[in-house]
């Protein structure tokens, strides 16, 4: 394992940051790994209403209350600002990075699986003052919906308003969803990200499957 | 049977789609367009049920939601069976199957119909708790064969085969009704660009105008309704719900619609297809347009079939096409119920006569009835008709100027039918449901919608205005105004032309005088559903009950599925007369949702079976399920229970397990446990506030176990919390106190010491948590990792990070069962790599998998407690004999220090936390079993406390528990009893609570 | 089913996001250990529970887990205002 810090156990870390990664022989396996959506793949069909896969990704909570300088030492991080709208997102210009408004303290970084300990050295290395950046890759999945009816199913799960008015591309909202919760984000004109917590991952896709069996469910592997 | 009552042409059914369907066992033919309700009239079907207290016939009064005699039990399977369907309400489709809900053992031969025929009078209101309460031990039995009588329907047997959904909306403007206001209200919202849902509980819109033969700017009224449909289809934000009822209106403009989605065309959904969706709307502003219902009026022996609504005749001739009998005799006291008369005549049946209350009728409907040589006797009034099982005659009286004495000789003539009209009542429900009160008009004879703080708008005929010209202008309006406050702006619409016909005043009359007193006259129904008559709420005045509100709940008066729709309103009326008080002095009872019944399918939607709670699960579960283990529910969690092996009982696994523990090695999956990563400068600070203990000094790589009370001085939780940093920390909690314990520490840190630098975030789910436990543990860990786990290098109640199995791990030497122990903690995304590593290294040691009750079991034998099990938020450190796990003396006064020093919280006698051993050690004592000092006292005993946790200890060989004894901290080596329901009296000593290894040398090891 | 403001999403949501948190604006003593019993437990037990105007603690815990206030006419169940923790409310009783 590799650390940041190097220093001897006799003299501990400070502040541990922690490259989780095993090695390369370990099997990865998703929240969703028992349900093996690469064989159900095989025999859904294409015309569904609803498109539905699992993103594996890289997840990380920041709390932080950004002053001018910690504002910049995260933008050159980043490469983008942290969102200060409400309810925002924004996603780096080569697509690697998205950045979600959770809370006025709090955004969730996603970025590929292999980038989470990176970062999580540079915000150690480079952000003073209070901040908090927690690896939450283990504890979330990410279900991306798309599909002409996917609004009707997130209708049926969530209580928030999903007209264009109201819910416009990048638009990024925590709520109920079904009888859990999801942080919900859309992406495009037709596609949904649901971040949604590991062990509620097999409920919800339970719930998913039936709230769109009367549209068609399209699985991709 | 033929459809006797079927006219030639018209009306809005499809000839050309005739429908086979069943009631009560019979075959009889429909047409598309049809109600079961106007197709069973059709095929002249009179007896629709029985009522629920007399037991009388009863037949079709209504033809709309406020039906209260032809609710009927649906269902052409078992698992099919929908109950206290209104058929006036359910569309006709091809293999109907339906039965009447009343009438055992059959509508036509009834049992009940003898008790309500001899015990006529000897059945007052109150008649069941009067008469039936005595003596109390046969009132199940008196329950039982009274609720069969009655019938109020059934639930299905089986599982329901259909799908029922429910959906979340958003919208501008909500419209409920649409008939001519709320379709105007529709069209004025929608071309001015607001968001729209318009609902209607009729498969087609156009309310009062689908049974009318009014124009509309000079066309039929139904091709303007088609037109405005059609635009409304146009725009892209407005939802048009047919088959709809908008049910319940709840705070903040949430509304509750219930949509029919194919039960109104189907016995059985078909495959996929939604049966019925609960729309759960919260809407900008709600127009309600829910138009009214006729009223009919009082009089002896109302209830026998032919008895209806004026409208309702009208309804089933122009809508249907079906005339309800052959002789009609129409009673009103206004005139628009001469239209009935009217439609009745030239549908080419007999008008025997149109009795009208007032004395000198004038007006342009009442001018078409005489030249159509319909004979009208005016000032008078039906005061009971004959018959039993269809009106075979009526009584008509003069009646004075205020319709409250018959004055004159009676007149019998020979009818079938006996249509009624005593003006109309606003439906006002859905307005009430957020706590209105309505509001009497002397000029509508009606309670209109009172003053709201919804943002509700109204249109139509539930203000009290009843012509079609009026409906379509209020309509016009209410778009106007709901768009007005929406900050968009109206387009030019005018209000369409119609041809009202001018009506002379109505006379307000309620219930039709009899030559005999109410008590003595044939009965006169108020409330059909619940059988109550005007004497019944005369006899309640009489008895001292003033109230409007004692009123109805004495004579049950509105207590029916259908609210009292008609008969509230004639039942105030009544009640005014006898306490010589006006409508408005009397008050009125309010409508509470739903406004028609509701299947628990739609009120479930999809929140059953699979998906009733969530099941949440650890990375280890497909394992778990494979192993054959049993689960537990602990929150929403399914945690291994224990592991059985072949023909294992639960108490043999439960020894195997403990057993290698001890002997060897056991593992646990401890994922559950909730874990928040705790990161700020303060975060030391907030620890020491939060937990009772002290925190200061804990250095980095070390573990604490930590007790959290509330501001009582209460435990709540336990867990450990670790110093992964100077500033930073991993705190775990119990398995079901995780969220709460977040928020808990949110709440301290945002409202009370917002300035402290700390964050908190939960890793609940981020880390697989996998503890090796027992005596070869480290053996095995030692086997899956190169990092010195030796006892000089990693030391008890310390973490330390190495590499398990190839995987990155945090390892904790931490230790619920007293022997030497590692928690290891993995990203969850590789928890079951290491934990199938683990068991391929393990099987050396006979590596053990144990659940819950193992660990209970095991952790008892060490007397550690378990927050929640041994505690009940009655119970402070001191009290569970944890005086080591509170520092007075930490400067800051943390959470619950003042409250455990309240004087009720210092009394030596408090029940404290004691181990027990029964005299017998192969007597396991229940959980819950409440102590006594002396089992010899007299009943009831002076109870001392109760027991917490109790198993059998294979380790031990004997049982152990842990339980409450008052003053028990000074009580070691005591007796205490435990009288058992079974008569058993078991002894035990108390005992300190640590049953092996009290020098606690096996974990250090 | 109240609709609710949440100050720091900027926007109403339902209320099943939301956890009623009791009323608001009851502090804790900066000194308890020199309360006596009777006015710790004023502190912790007795609230006034109004009829009209009352100022109610609410979390928006299934979205920004931020805690906020709102005042609320307990009679007609309005939310006649909601304003941040700190802030004073505008509307009161009389």
């Amino acid at each position: 394992m590799s650390e940041t810090n190097q220093e001897t156990l006799e003299q501990p870390p400070i502040k541990l940051v922690m490259n989780q990664l095993p090695d390369a022989n370990v099997p990865f396996e998703s929240p969703l790994h028992h349900v093996e959506l690469t064989k159900i793949a095989e025999h859904s069909g294409s015309q569904g209403g609803v498109v539905f896969r699992e993103l594996s990704l890289g997840l990380l909570t920041l709390r932080c209350t950004p002053n001018a300088e910690q504002a910049a030492s995260i933008e050159g991080i980043l490469g983008v600002a942290l969102p200060s709208n409400p309810l925002t997102s924004i996603t780096s210009a080569n697509g690697e990075l998205t950045v979600m408004w959770i809370s006025p303290d709090e955004w969730l970084l996603q970025v590929p699986q292999d980038k989470a300990f990176e970062l999580e050295s540079r915000f150690f290395a480079e952000v003073s003052g209070h901040v908090s950046l927690v690896n939450v890759s283990g504890g979330m999945t990410v279900f991306e919906l798309s599909g002409n009816d996917v609004v009707k199913v997130l209708k049926k799960s969530t209580p928030i308003d999903f007209h264009d008015s109201e819910f416009p591309v990048g638009k990024v909202v925590s709520s109920i969803f079904a009888k859990s919760g999801a942080t919900i984000c859309r992406t495009s004109e037709q596609t949904y990200q649901l971040v949604v917590r590991r062990s509620f991952a097999d409920y919800l896709w339970l719930w998913l499957q039936d709230a769109s069996k009367e549209y068609g469910l399209t699985v991709m592997g | 049977m033929s459809q006797k009552n079927r006219l030639q042409d018209g009306g809005r059914i499809d000839r050309s789609k005739p429908l086979t369907f069943t009631f009560n066992g019979d075959s009889y033919q429909g047409y598309a367009g049809d109600t079961l309700a106007s197709a069973l009239i059709a095929n002249g079907i009179d007896v629709i049920g029985r009522s629920f207290k007399y037991s009388r016939p009863r037949g079709f009064v209504a033809a709309g939601a406020e039906e209260p005699n032809a609710v009927v039990q649906l269902g052409a399977t078992e698992a099919t069976q929908i109950p206290n369907v209104r058929a006036t309400q359910q569309s006709l489709y091809q293999g109907l199957v339906a039965a009447s809900t009343n009438g055992w053992p059959s509508v036509e031969t009834d049992f009940m119909g003898l008790v309500g025929k001899l015990g006529g009078k000897m059945m007052p209101p109150g008649f069941y708790y009067k008469t039936f309460m005595f003596p109390q031990s046969m009132w199940p039995t008196y329950e039982s064969y009274i609720r069969k009588a009655a019938g109020l329907g059934r639930a299905s047997k089986e599982k329901d085969v259909d799908r029922y959904d429910k959906m979340n909306q958003h919208t501008d403007v909500l419209i409920v009704g649409a008939g001519p206001a709320g379709l105007m209200a529709a069209l004025s919202a929608a071309r001015g660009g607001a968001r729209v849902i318009l609902a209607d509980e009729q498969n087609e819109f156009g309310g009062s105008l689908l049974s009318s033969k009014e124009t509309i700017d000079g066309k039929p009224a139904m091709d303007w309704v088609a037109e405005v449909v059609a635009e409304l289809n146009q725009f892209d934000d407005v939802m048009m719900l047919p088959n709809s009822q908008v049910n319940g209106y709840h705070d903040h403009n949430f509304l509750t619609i219930q949509q029919h989605c194919t039960d109104q065309f189907a016995d059985r959904a078909p495959n996929g297809a939604v049966a019925q969706r609960l729309h759960r709307v919260r809407a900008k502003w709600v127009v309600l347009a829910t138009g009214a219902h006729e009223r009919p009026l009082v009089f002896g022996n109302n209830d026998v079939p032919g008895c209806m609504q004026a409208s309702a005749v009208s309804t089933y001739i122009n809508r249907f096409s079906v005339v309800p009998g052959n002789e009609l005799v129409l009673m009103t006291s206004n005139d628009g119920a001469y239209q009935t008369a009217i439609d009745w005549h030239d549908a080419g049946r007999h008008v025997v006569a149109i009795v009208d209350a007032r004395k000198n009728p004038q007006g342009s409907l009442i001018d078409a009835a005489r030249e159509r040589g319909i004979s009208i006797m005016v000032g008078s009034g039906v005061i009971e008709v004959q018959g039993s099982k269809r009106v075979t005659g009526v009584s008509v009286a003069p009646l004075n100027d205020v319709g409250d004495k018959v004055t004159g000789a009676i007149a019998k003539l020979k009818a079938d039918t006996v249509a009624s009209s005593g003006g109309w009542s606003p439906v006002i429900h859905l307005s009430c449901h957020t706590g209105a009160r309505p509001v009497w008009d002397d000029e509508a004879i009606g309670f209109l919608p009172g003053p709201t703080v919804q943002k509700q708008l109204t249109a139509g005929a539930i203000n009290g205005v009843f012509t079609t010209h009026a409906a379509l202008s209020q309509g016009l309006q209410a778009g106007a105004d709901a768009l007005a406050h929406l900050g968009l702006e109206a387009t030019d619409s005018s209000v369409p032309t119609t041809e009202d016909v001018t009506q002379g005043k109505a006379m307000a009359l309620f219930h039709i005088p009899h030559n005999k007193p109410t008590s003595k006259a044939p009965k006169q129904f108020v409330d059909y559903q619940n059988d109550v008559t005007a004497a019944g709420i005369e006899l309640a005045c009489r008895e001292g009950f003033e109230s409007i509100e004692h009123v109805k709940r004495y004579t049950a008066m509105g207590f029916g599925t259908d609210q009292g729709k008609l008969g509230n309103i004639n039942g105030m009326a009544i009640a005014a007369k006898a306490l010589q008080k006006s409508i408005p002095e009397t008050g009125t009872t309010i409508f509470r949702p739903n406004y028609t019944p509701v299947t628990f399918g739609a009120i479930a939607g999809r929140d059953c079976g699979e998906l009733f709670d969530p099941k949440r699960f650890t990375a280890m579960h497909a394992w778990h399920v494979a192993r054959g283990a049993k689960f537990e529910d602990v929150g929403q969690w399914k945690r291994p229970w224990y592991f059985p092996k072949d023909n294992e009982t639960m108490q043999q696994a439960l020894n195997r397990e403990c057993l290698a523990t001890r002997e060897s090695v056991g593992i646990l999956d401890a994922s559950t446990l909730g874990k928040i990563d705790i990161q700020g400068k303060d975060a030391r600070e907030f620890l020491g506030r939060v937990y009772t203990n002290a925190w200061a000094k804990l250095a980095v790589g070390k573990c604490r176990y930590g007790l959290m009370c509330g501001e009582d001085g209460m435990v709540f939780d336990d867990g450990v919390t670790s110093c992964l940093g100077e500033h930073h920390f991993l705190m775990t909690t119990t398995t079901g106190g995780a969220a709460h314990v977040l928020e808990w520490l949110e709440l301290y840190h945002q409202t009370e010491w917002p300035e402290m630098e700390v964050y908190f975030t939960s890793v609940t789910d981020h880390w697989s948590t996998m503890t090796i436990s027992g005596p070869n543990s480290r053996k095995l860990l030692e086997k899956l990792t190169d990092y010195d786990v030796s006892k000089d290098h990693f030391a008890y109640m310390d973490w330390k990070p190495m590499t398990v199995a190839g995987v990155p791990a945090r390892v904790f030497r931490i230790s619920f069962t007293g022997e030497l122990s590692f928690e290891i903690n993995v990203q969850a995304n590789y928890g079951m790599h290491v934990w199938n590593a683990l068991f391929e290294a393990g099987e050396e040691f006979n590596l053990t998998p144990y659940g819950t009750e193992t660990m209970h079991i095991l952790r008892a034998e060490k007397g550690f407690i378990i927050a929640g099990q041994d505690t009940d938020g009655s119970v402070h450190p001191f009290d569970l004999g944890m005086p080591w796990a509170v520092a007075m003396k930490k400067p800051f006064s943390f959470i619950g220090k003042r409250g455990m020093q309240r004087e009720d919280c210092v009394r030596a006698d408090r029940k404290q936390l004691v181990g027990l051993k029964t005299i017998d050690p192969n007597v396991v004592l229940p959980e819950g079993a409440q102590g006594v000092f002396d089992p010899k006292a007299p009943i009831p005993m002076p109870m001392v406390g109760h027991v917490t946790s109790s198993y059998w200890s294979a380790c031990l060989g004997r049982s152990i528990a842990m339980g409450f004894v008052k003053g028990g901290h000074d009580k070691i080596g005591e007796k205490v009893y435990y009288p058992l329901a079974d008569g058993r009296v078991v002894e035990a000593e108390i005992c300190q609570p640590v049953f092996l290894d009290p020098k606690g040398e096996r974990q250090h090891v | 089913m109240f609709h609710i403001f949440c100050p720091h999403c900027g926007e109403y949501r339902e209320e099943e996001e939301f956890h009623a948190k009791g009323e608001a604006h009851i502090a804790r003593p900066l000194d308890p250990d020199a309360c006596r019993d009777e006015e710790w437990g004023e502190f912790l037990y007795f609230r006034t529970n109004p009829r009209g105007i009352h100022h109610e603690l609410w979390v928006h815990a299934a979205g920004c887990r931020k805690f906020f206030n709102i005042t609320r006419n307990t009679q007609t169940y309005e939310i006649l205002e909601v304003y941040k923790l700190g802030e004073m409310p505008s509307v009161v009783a009389e």
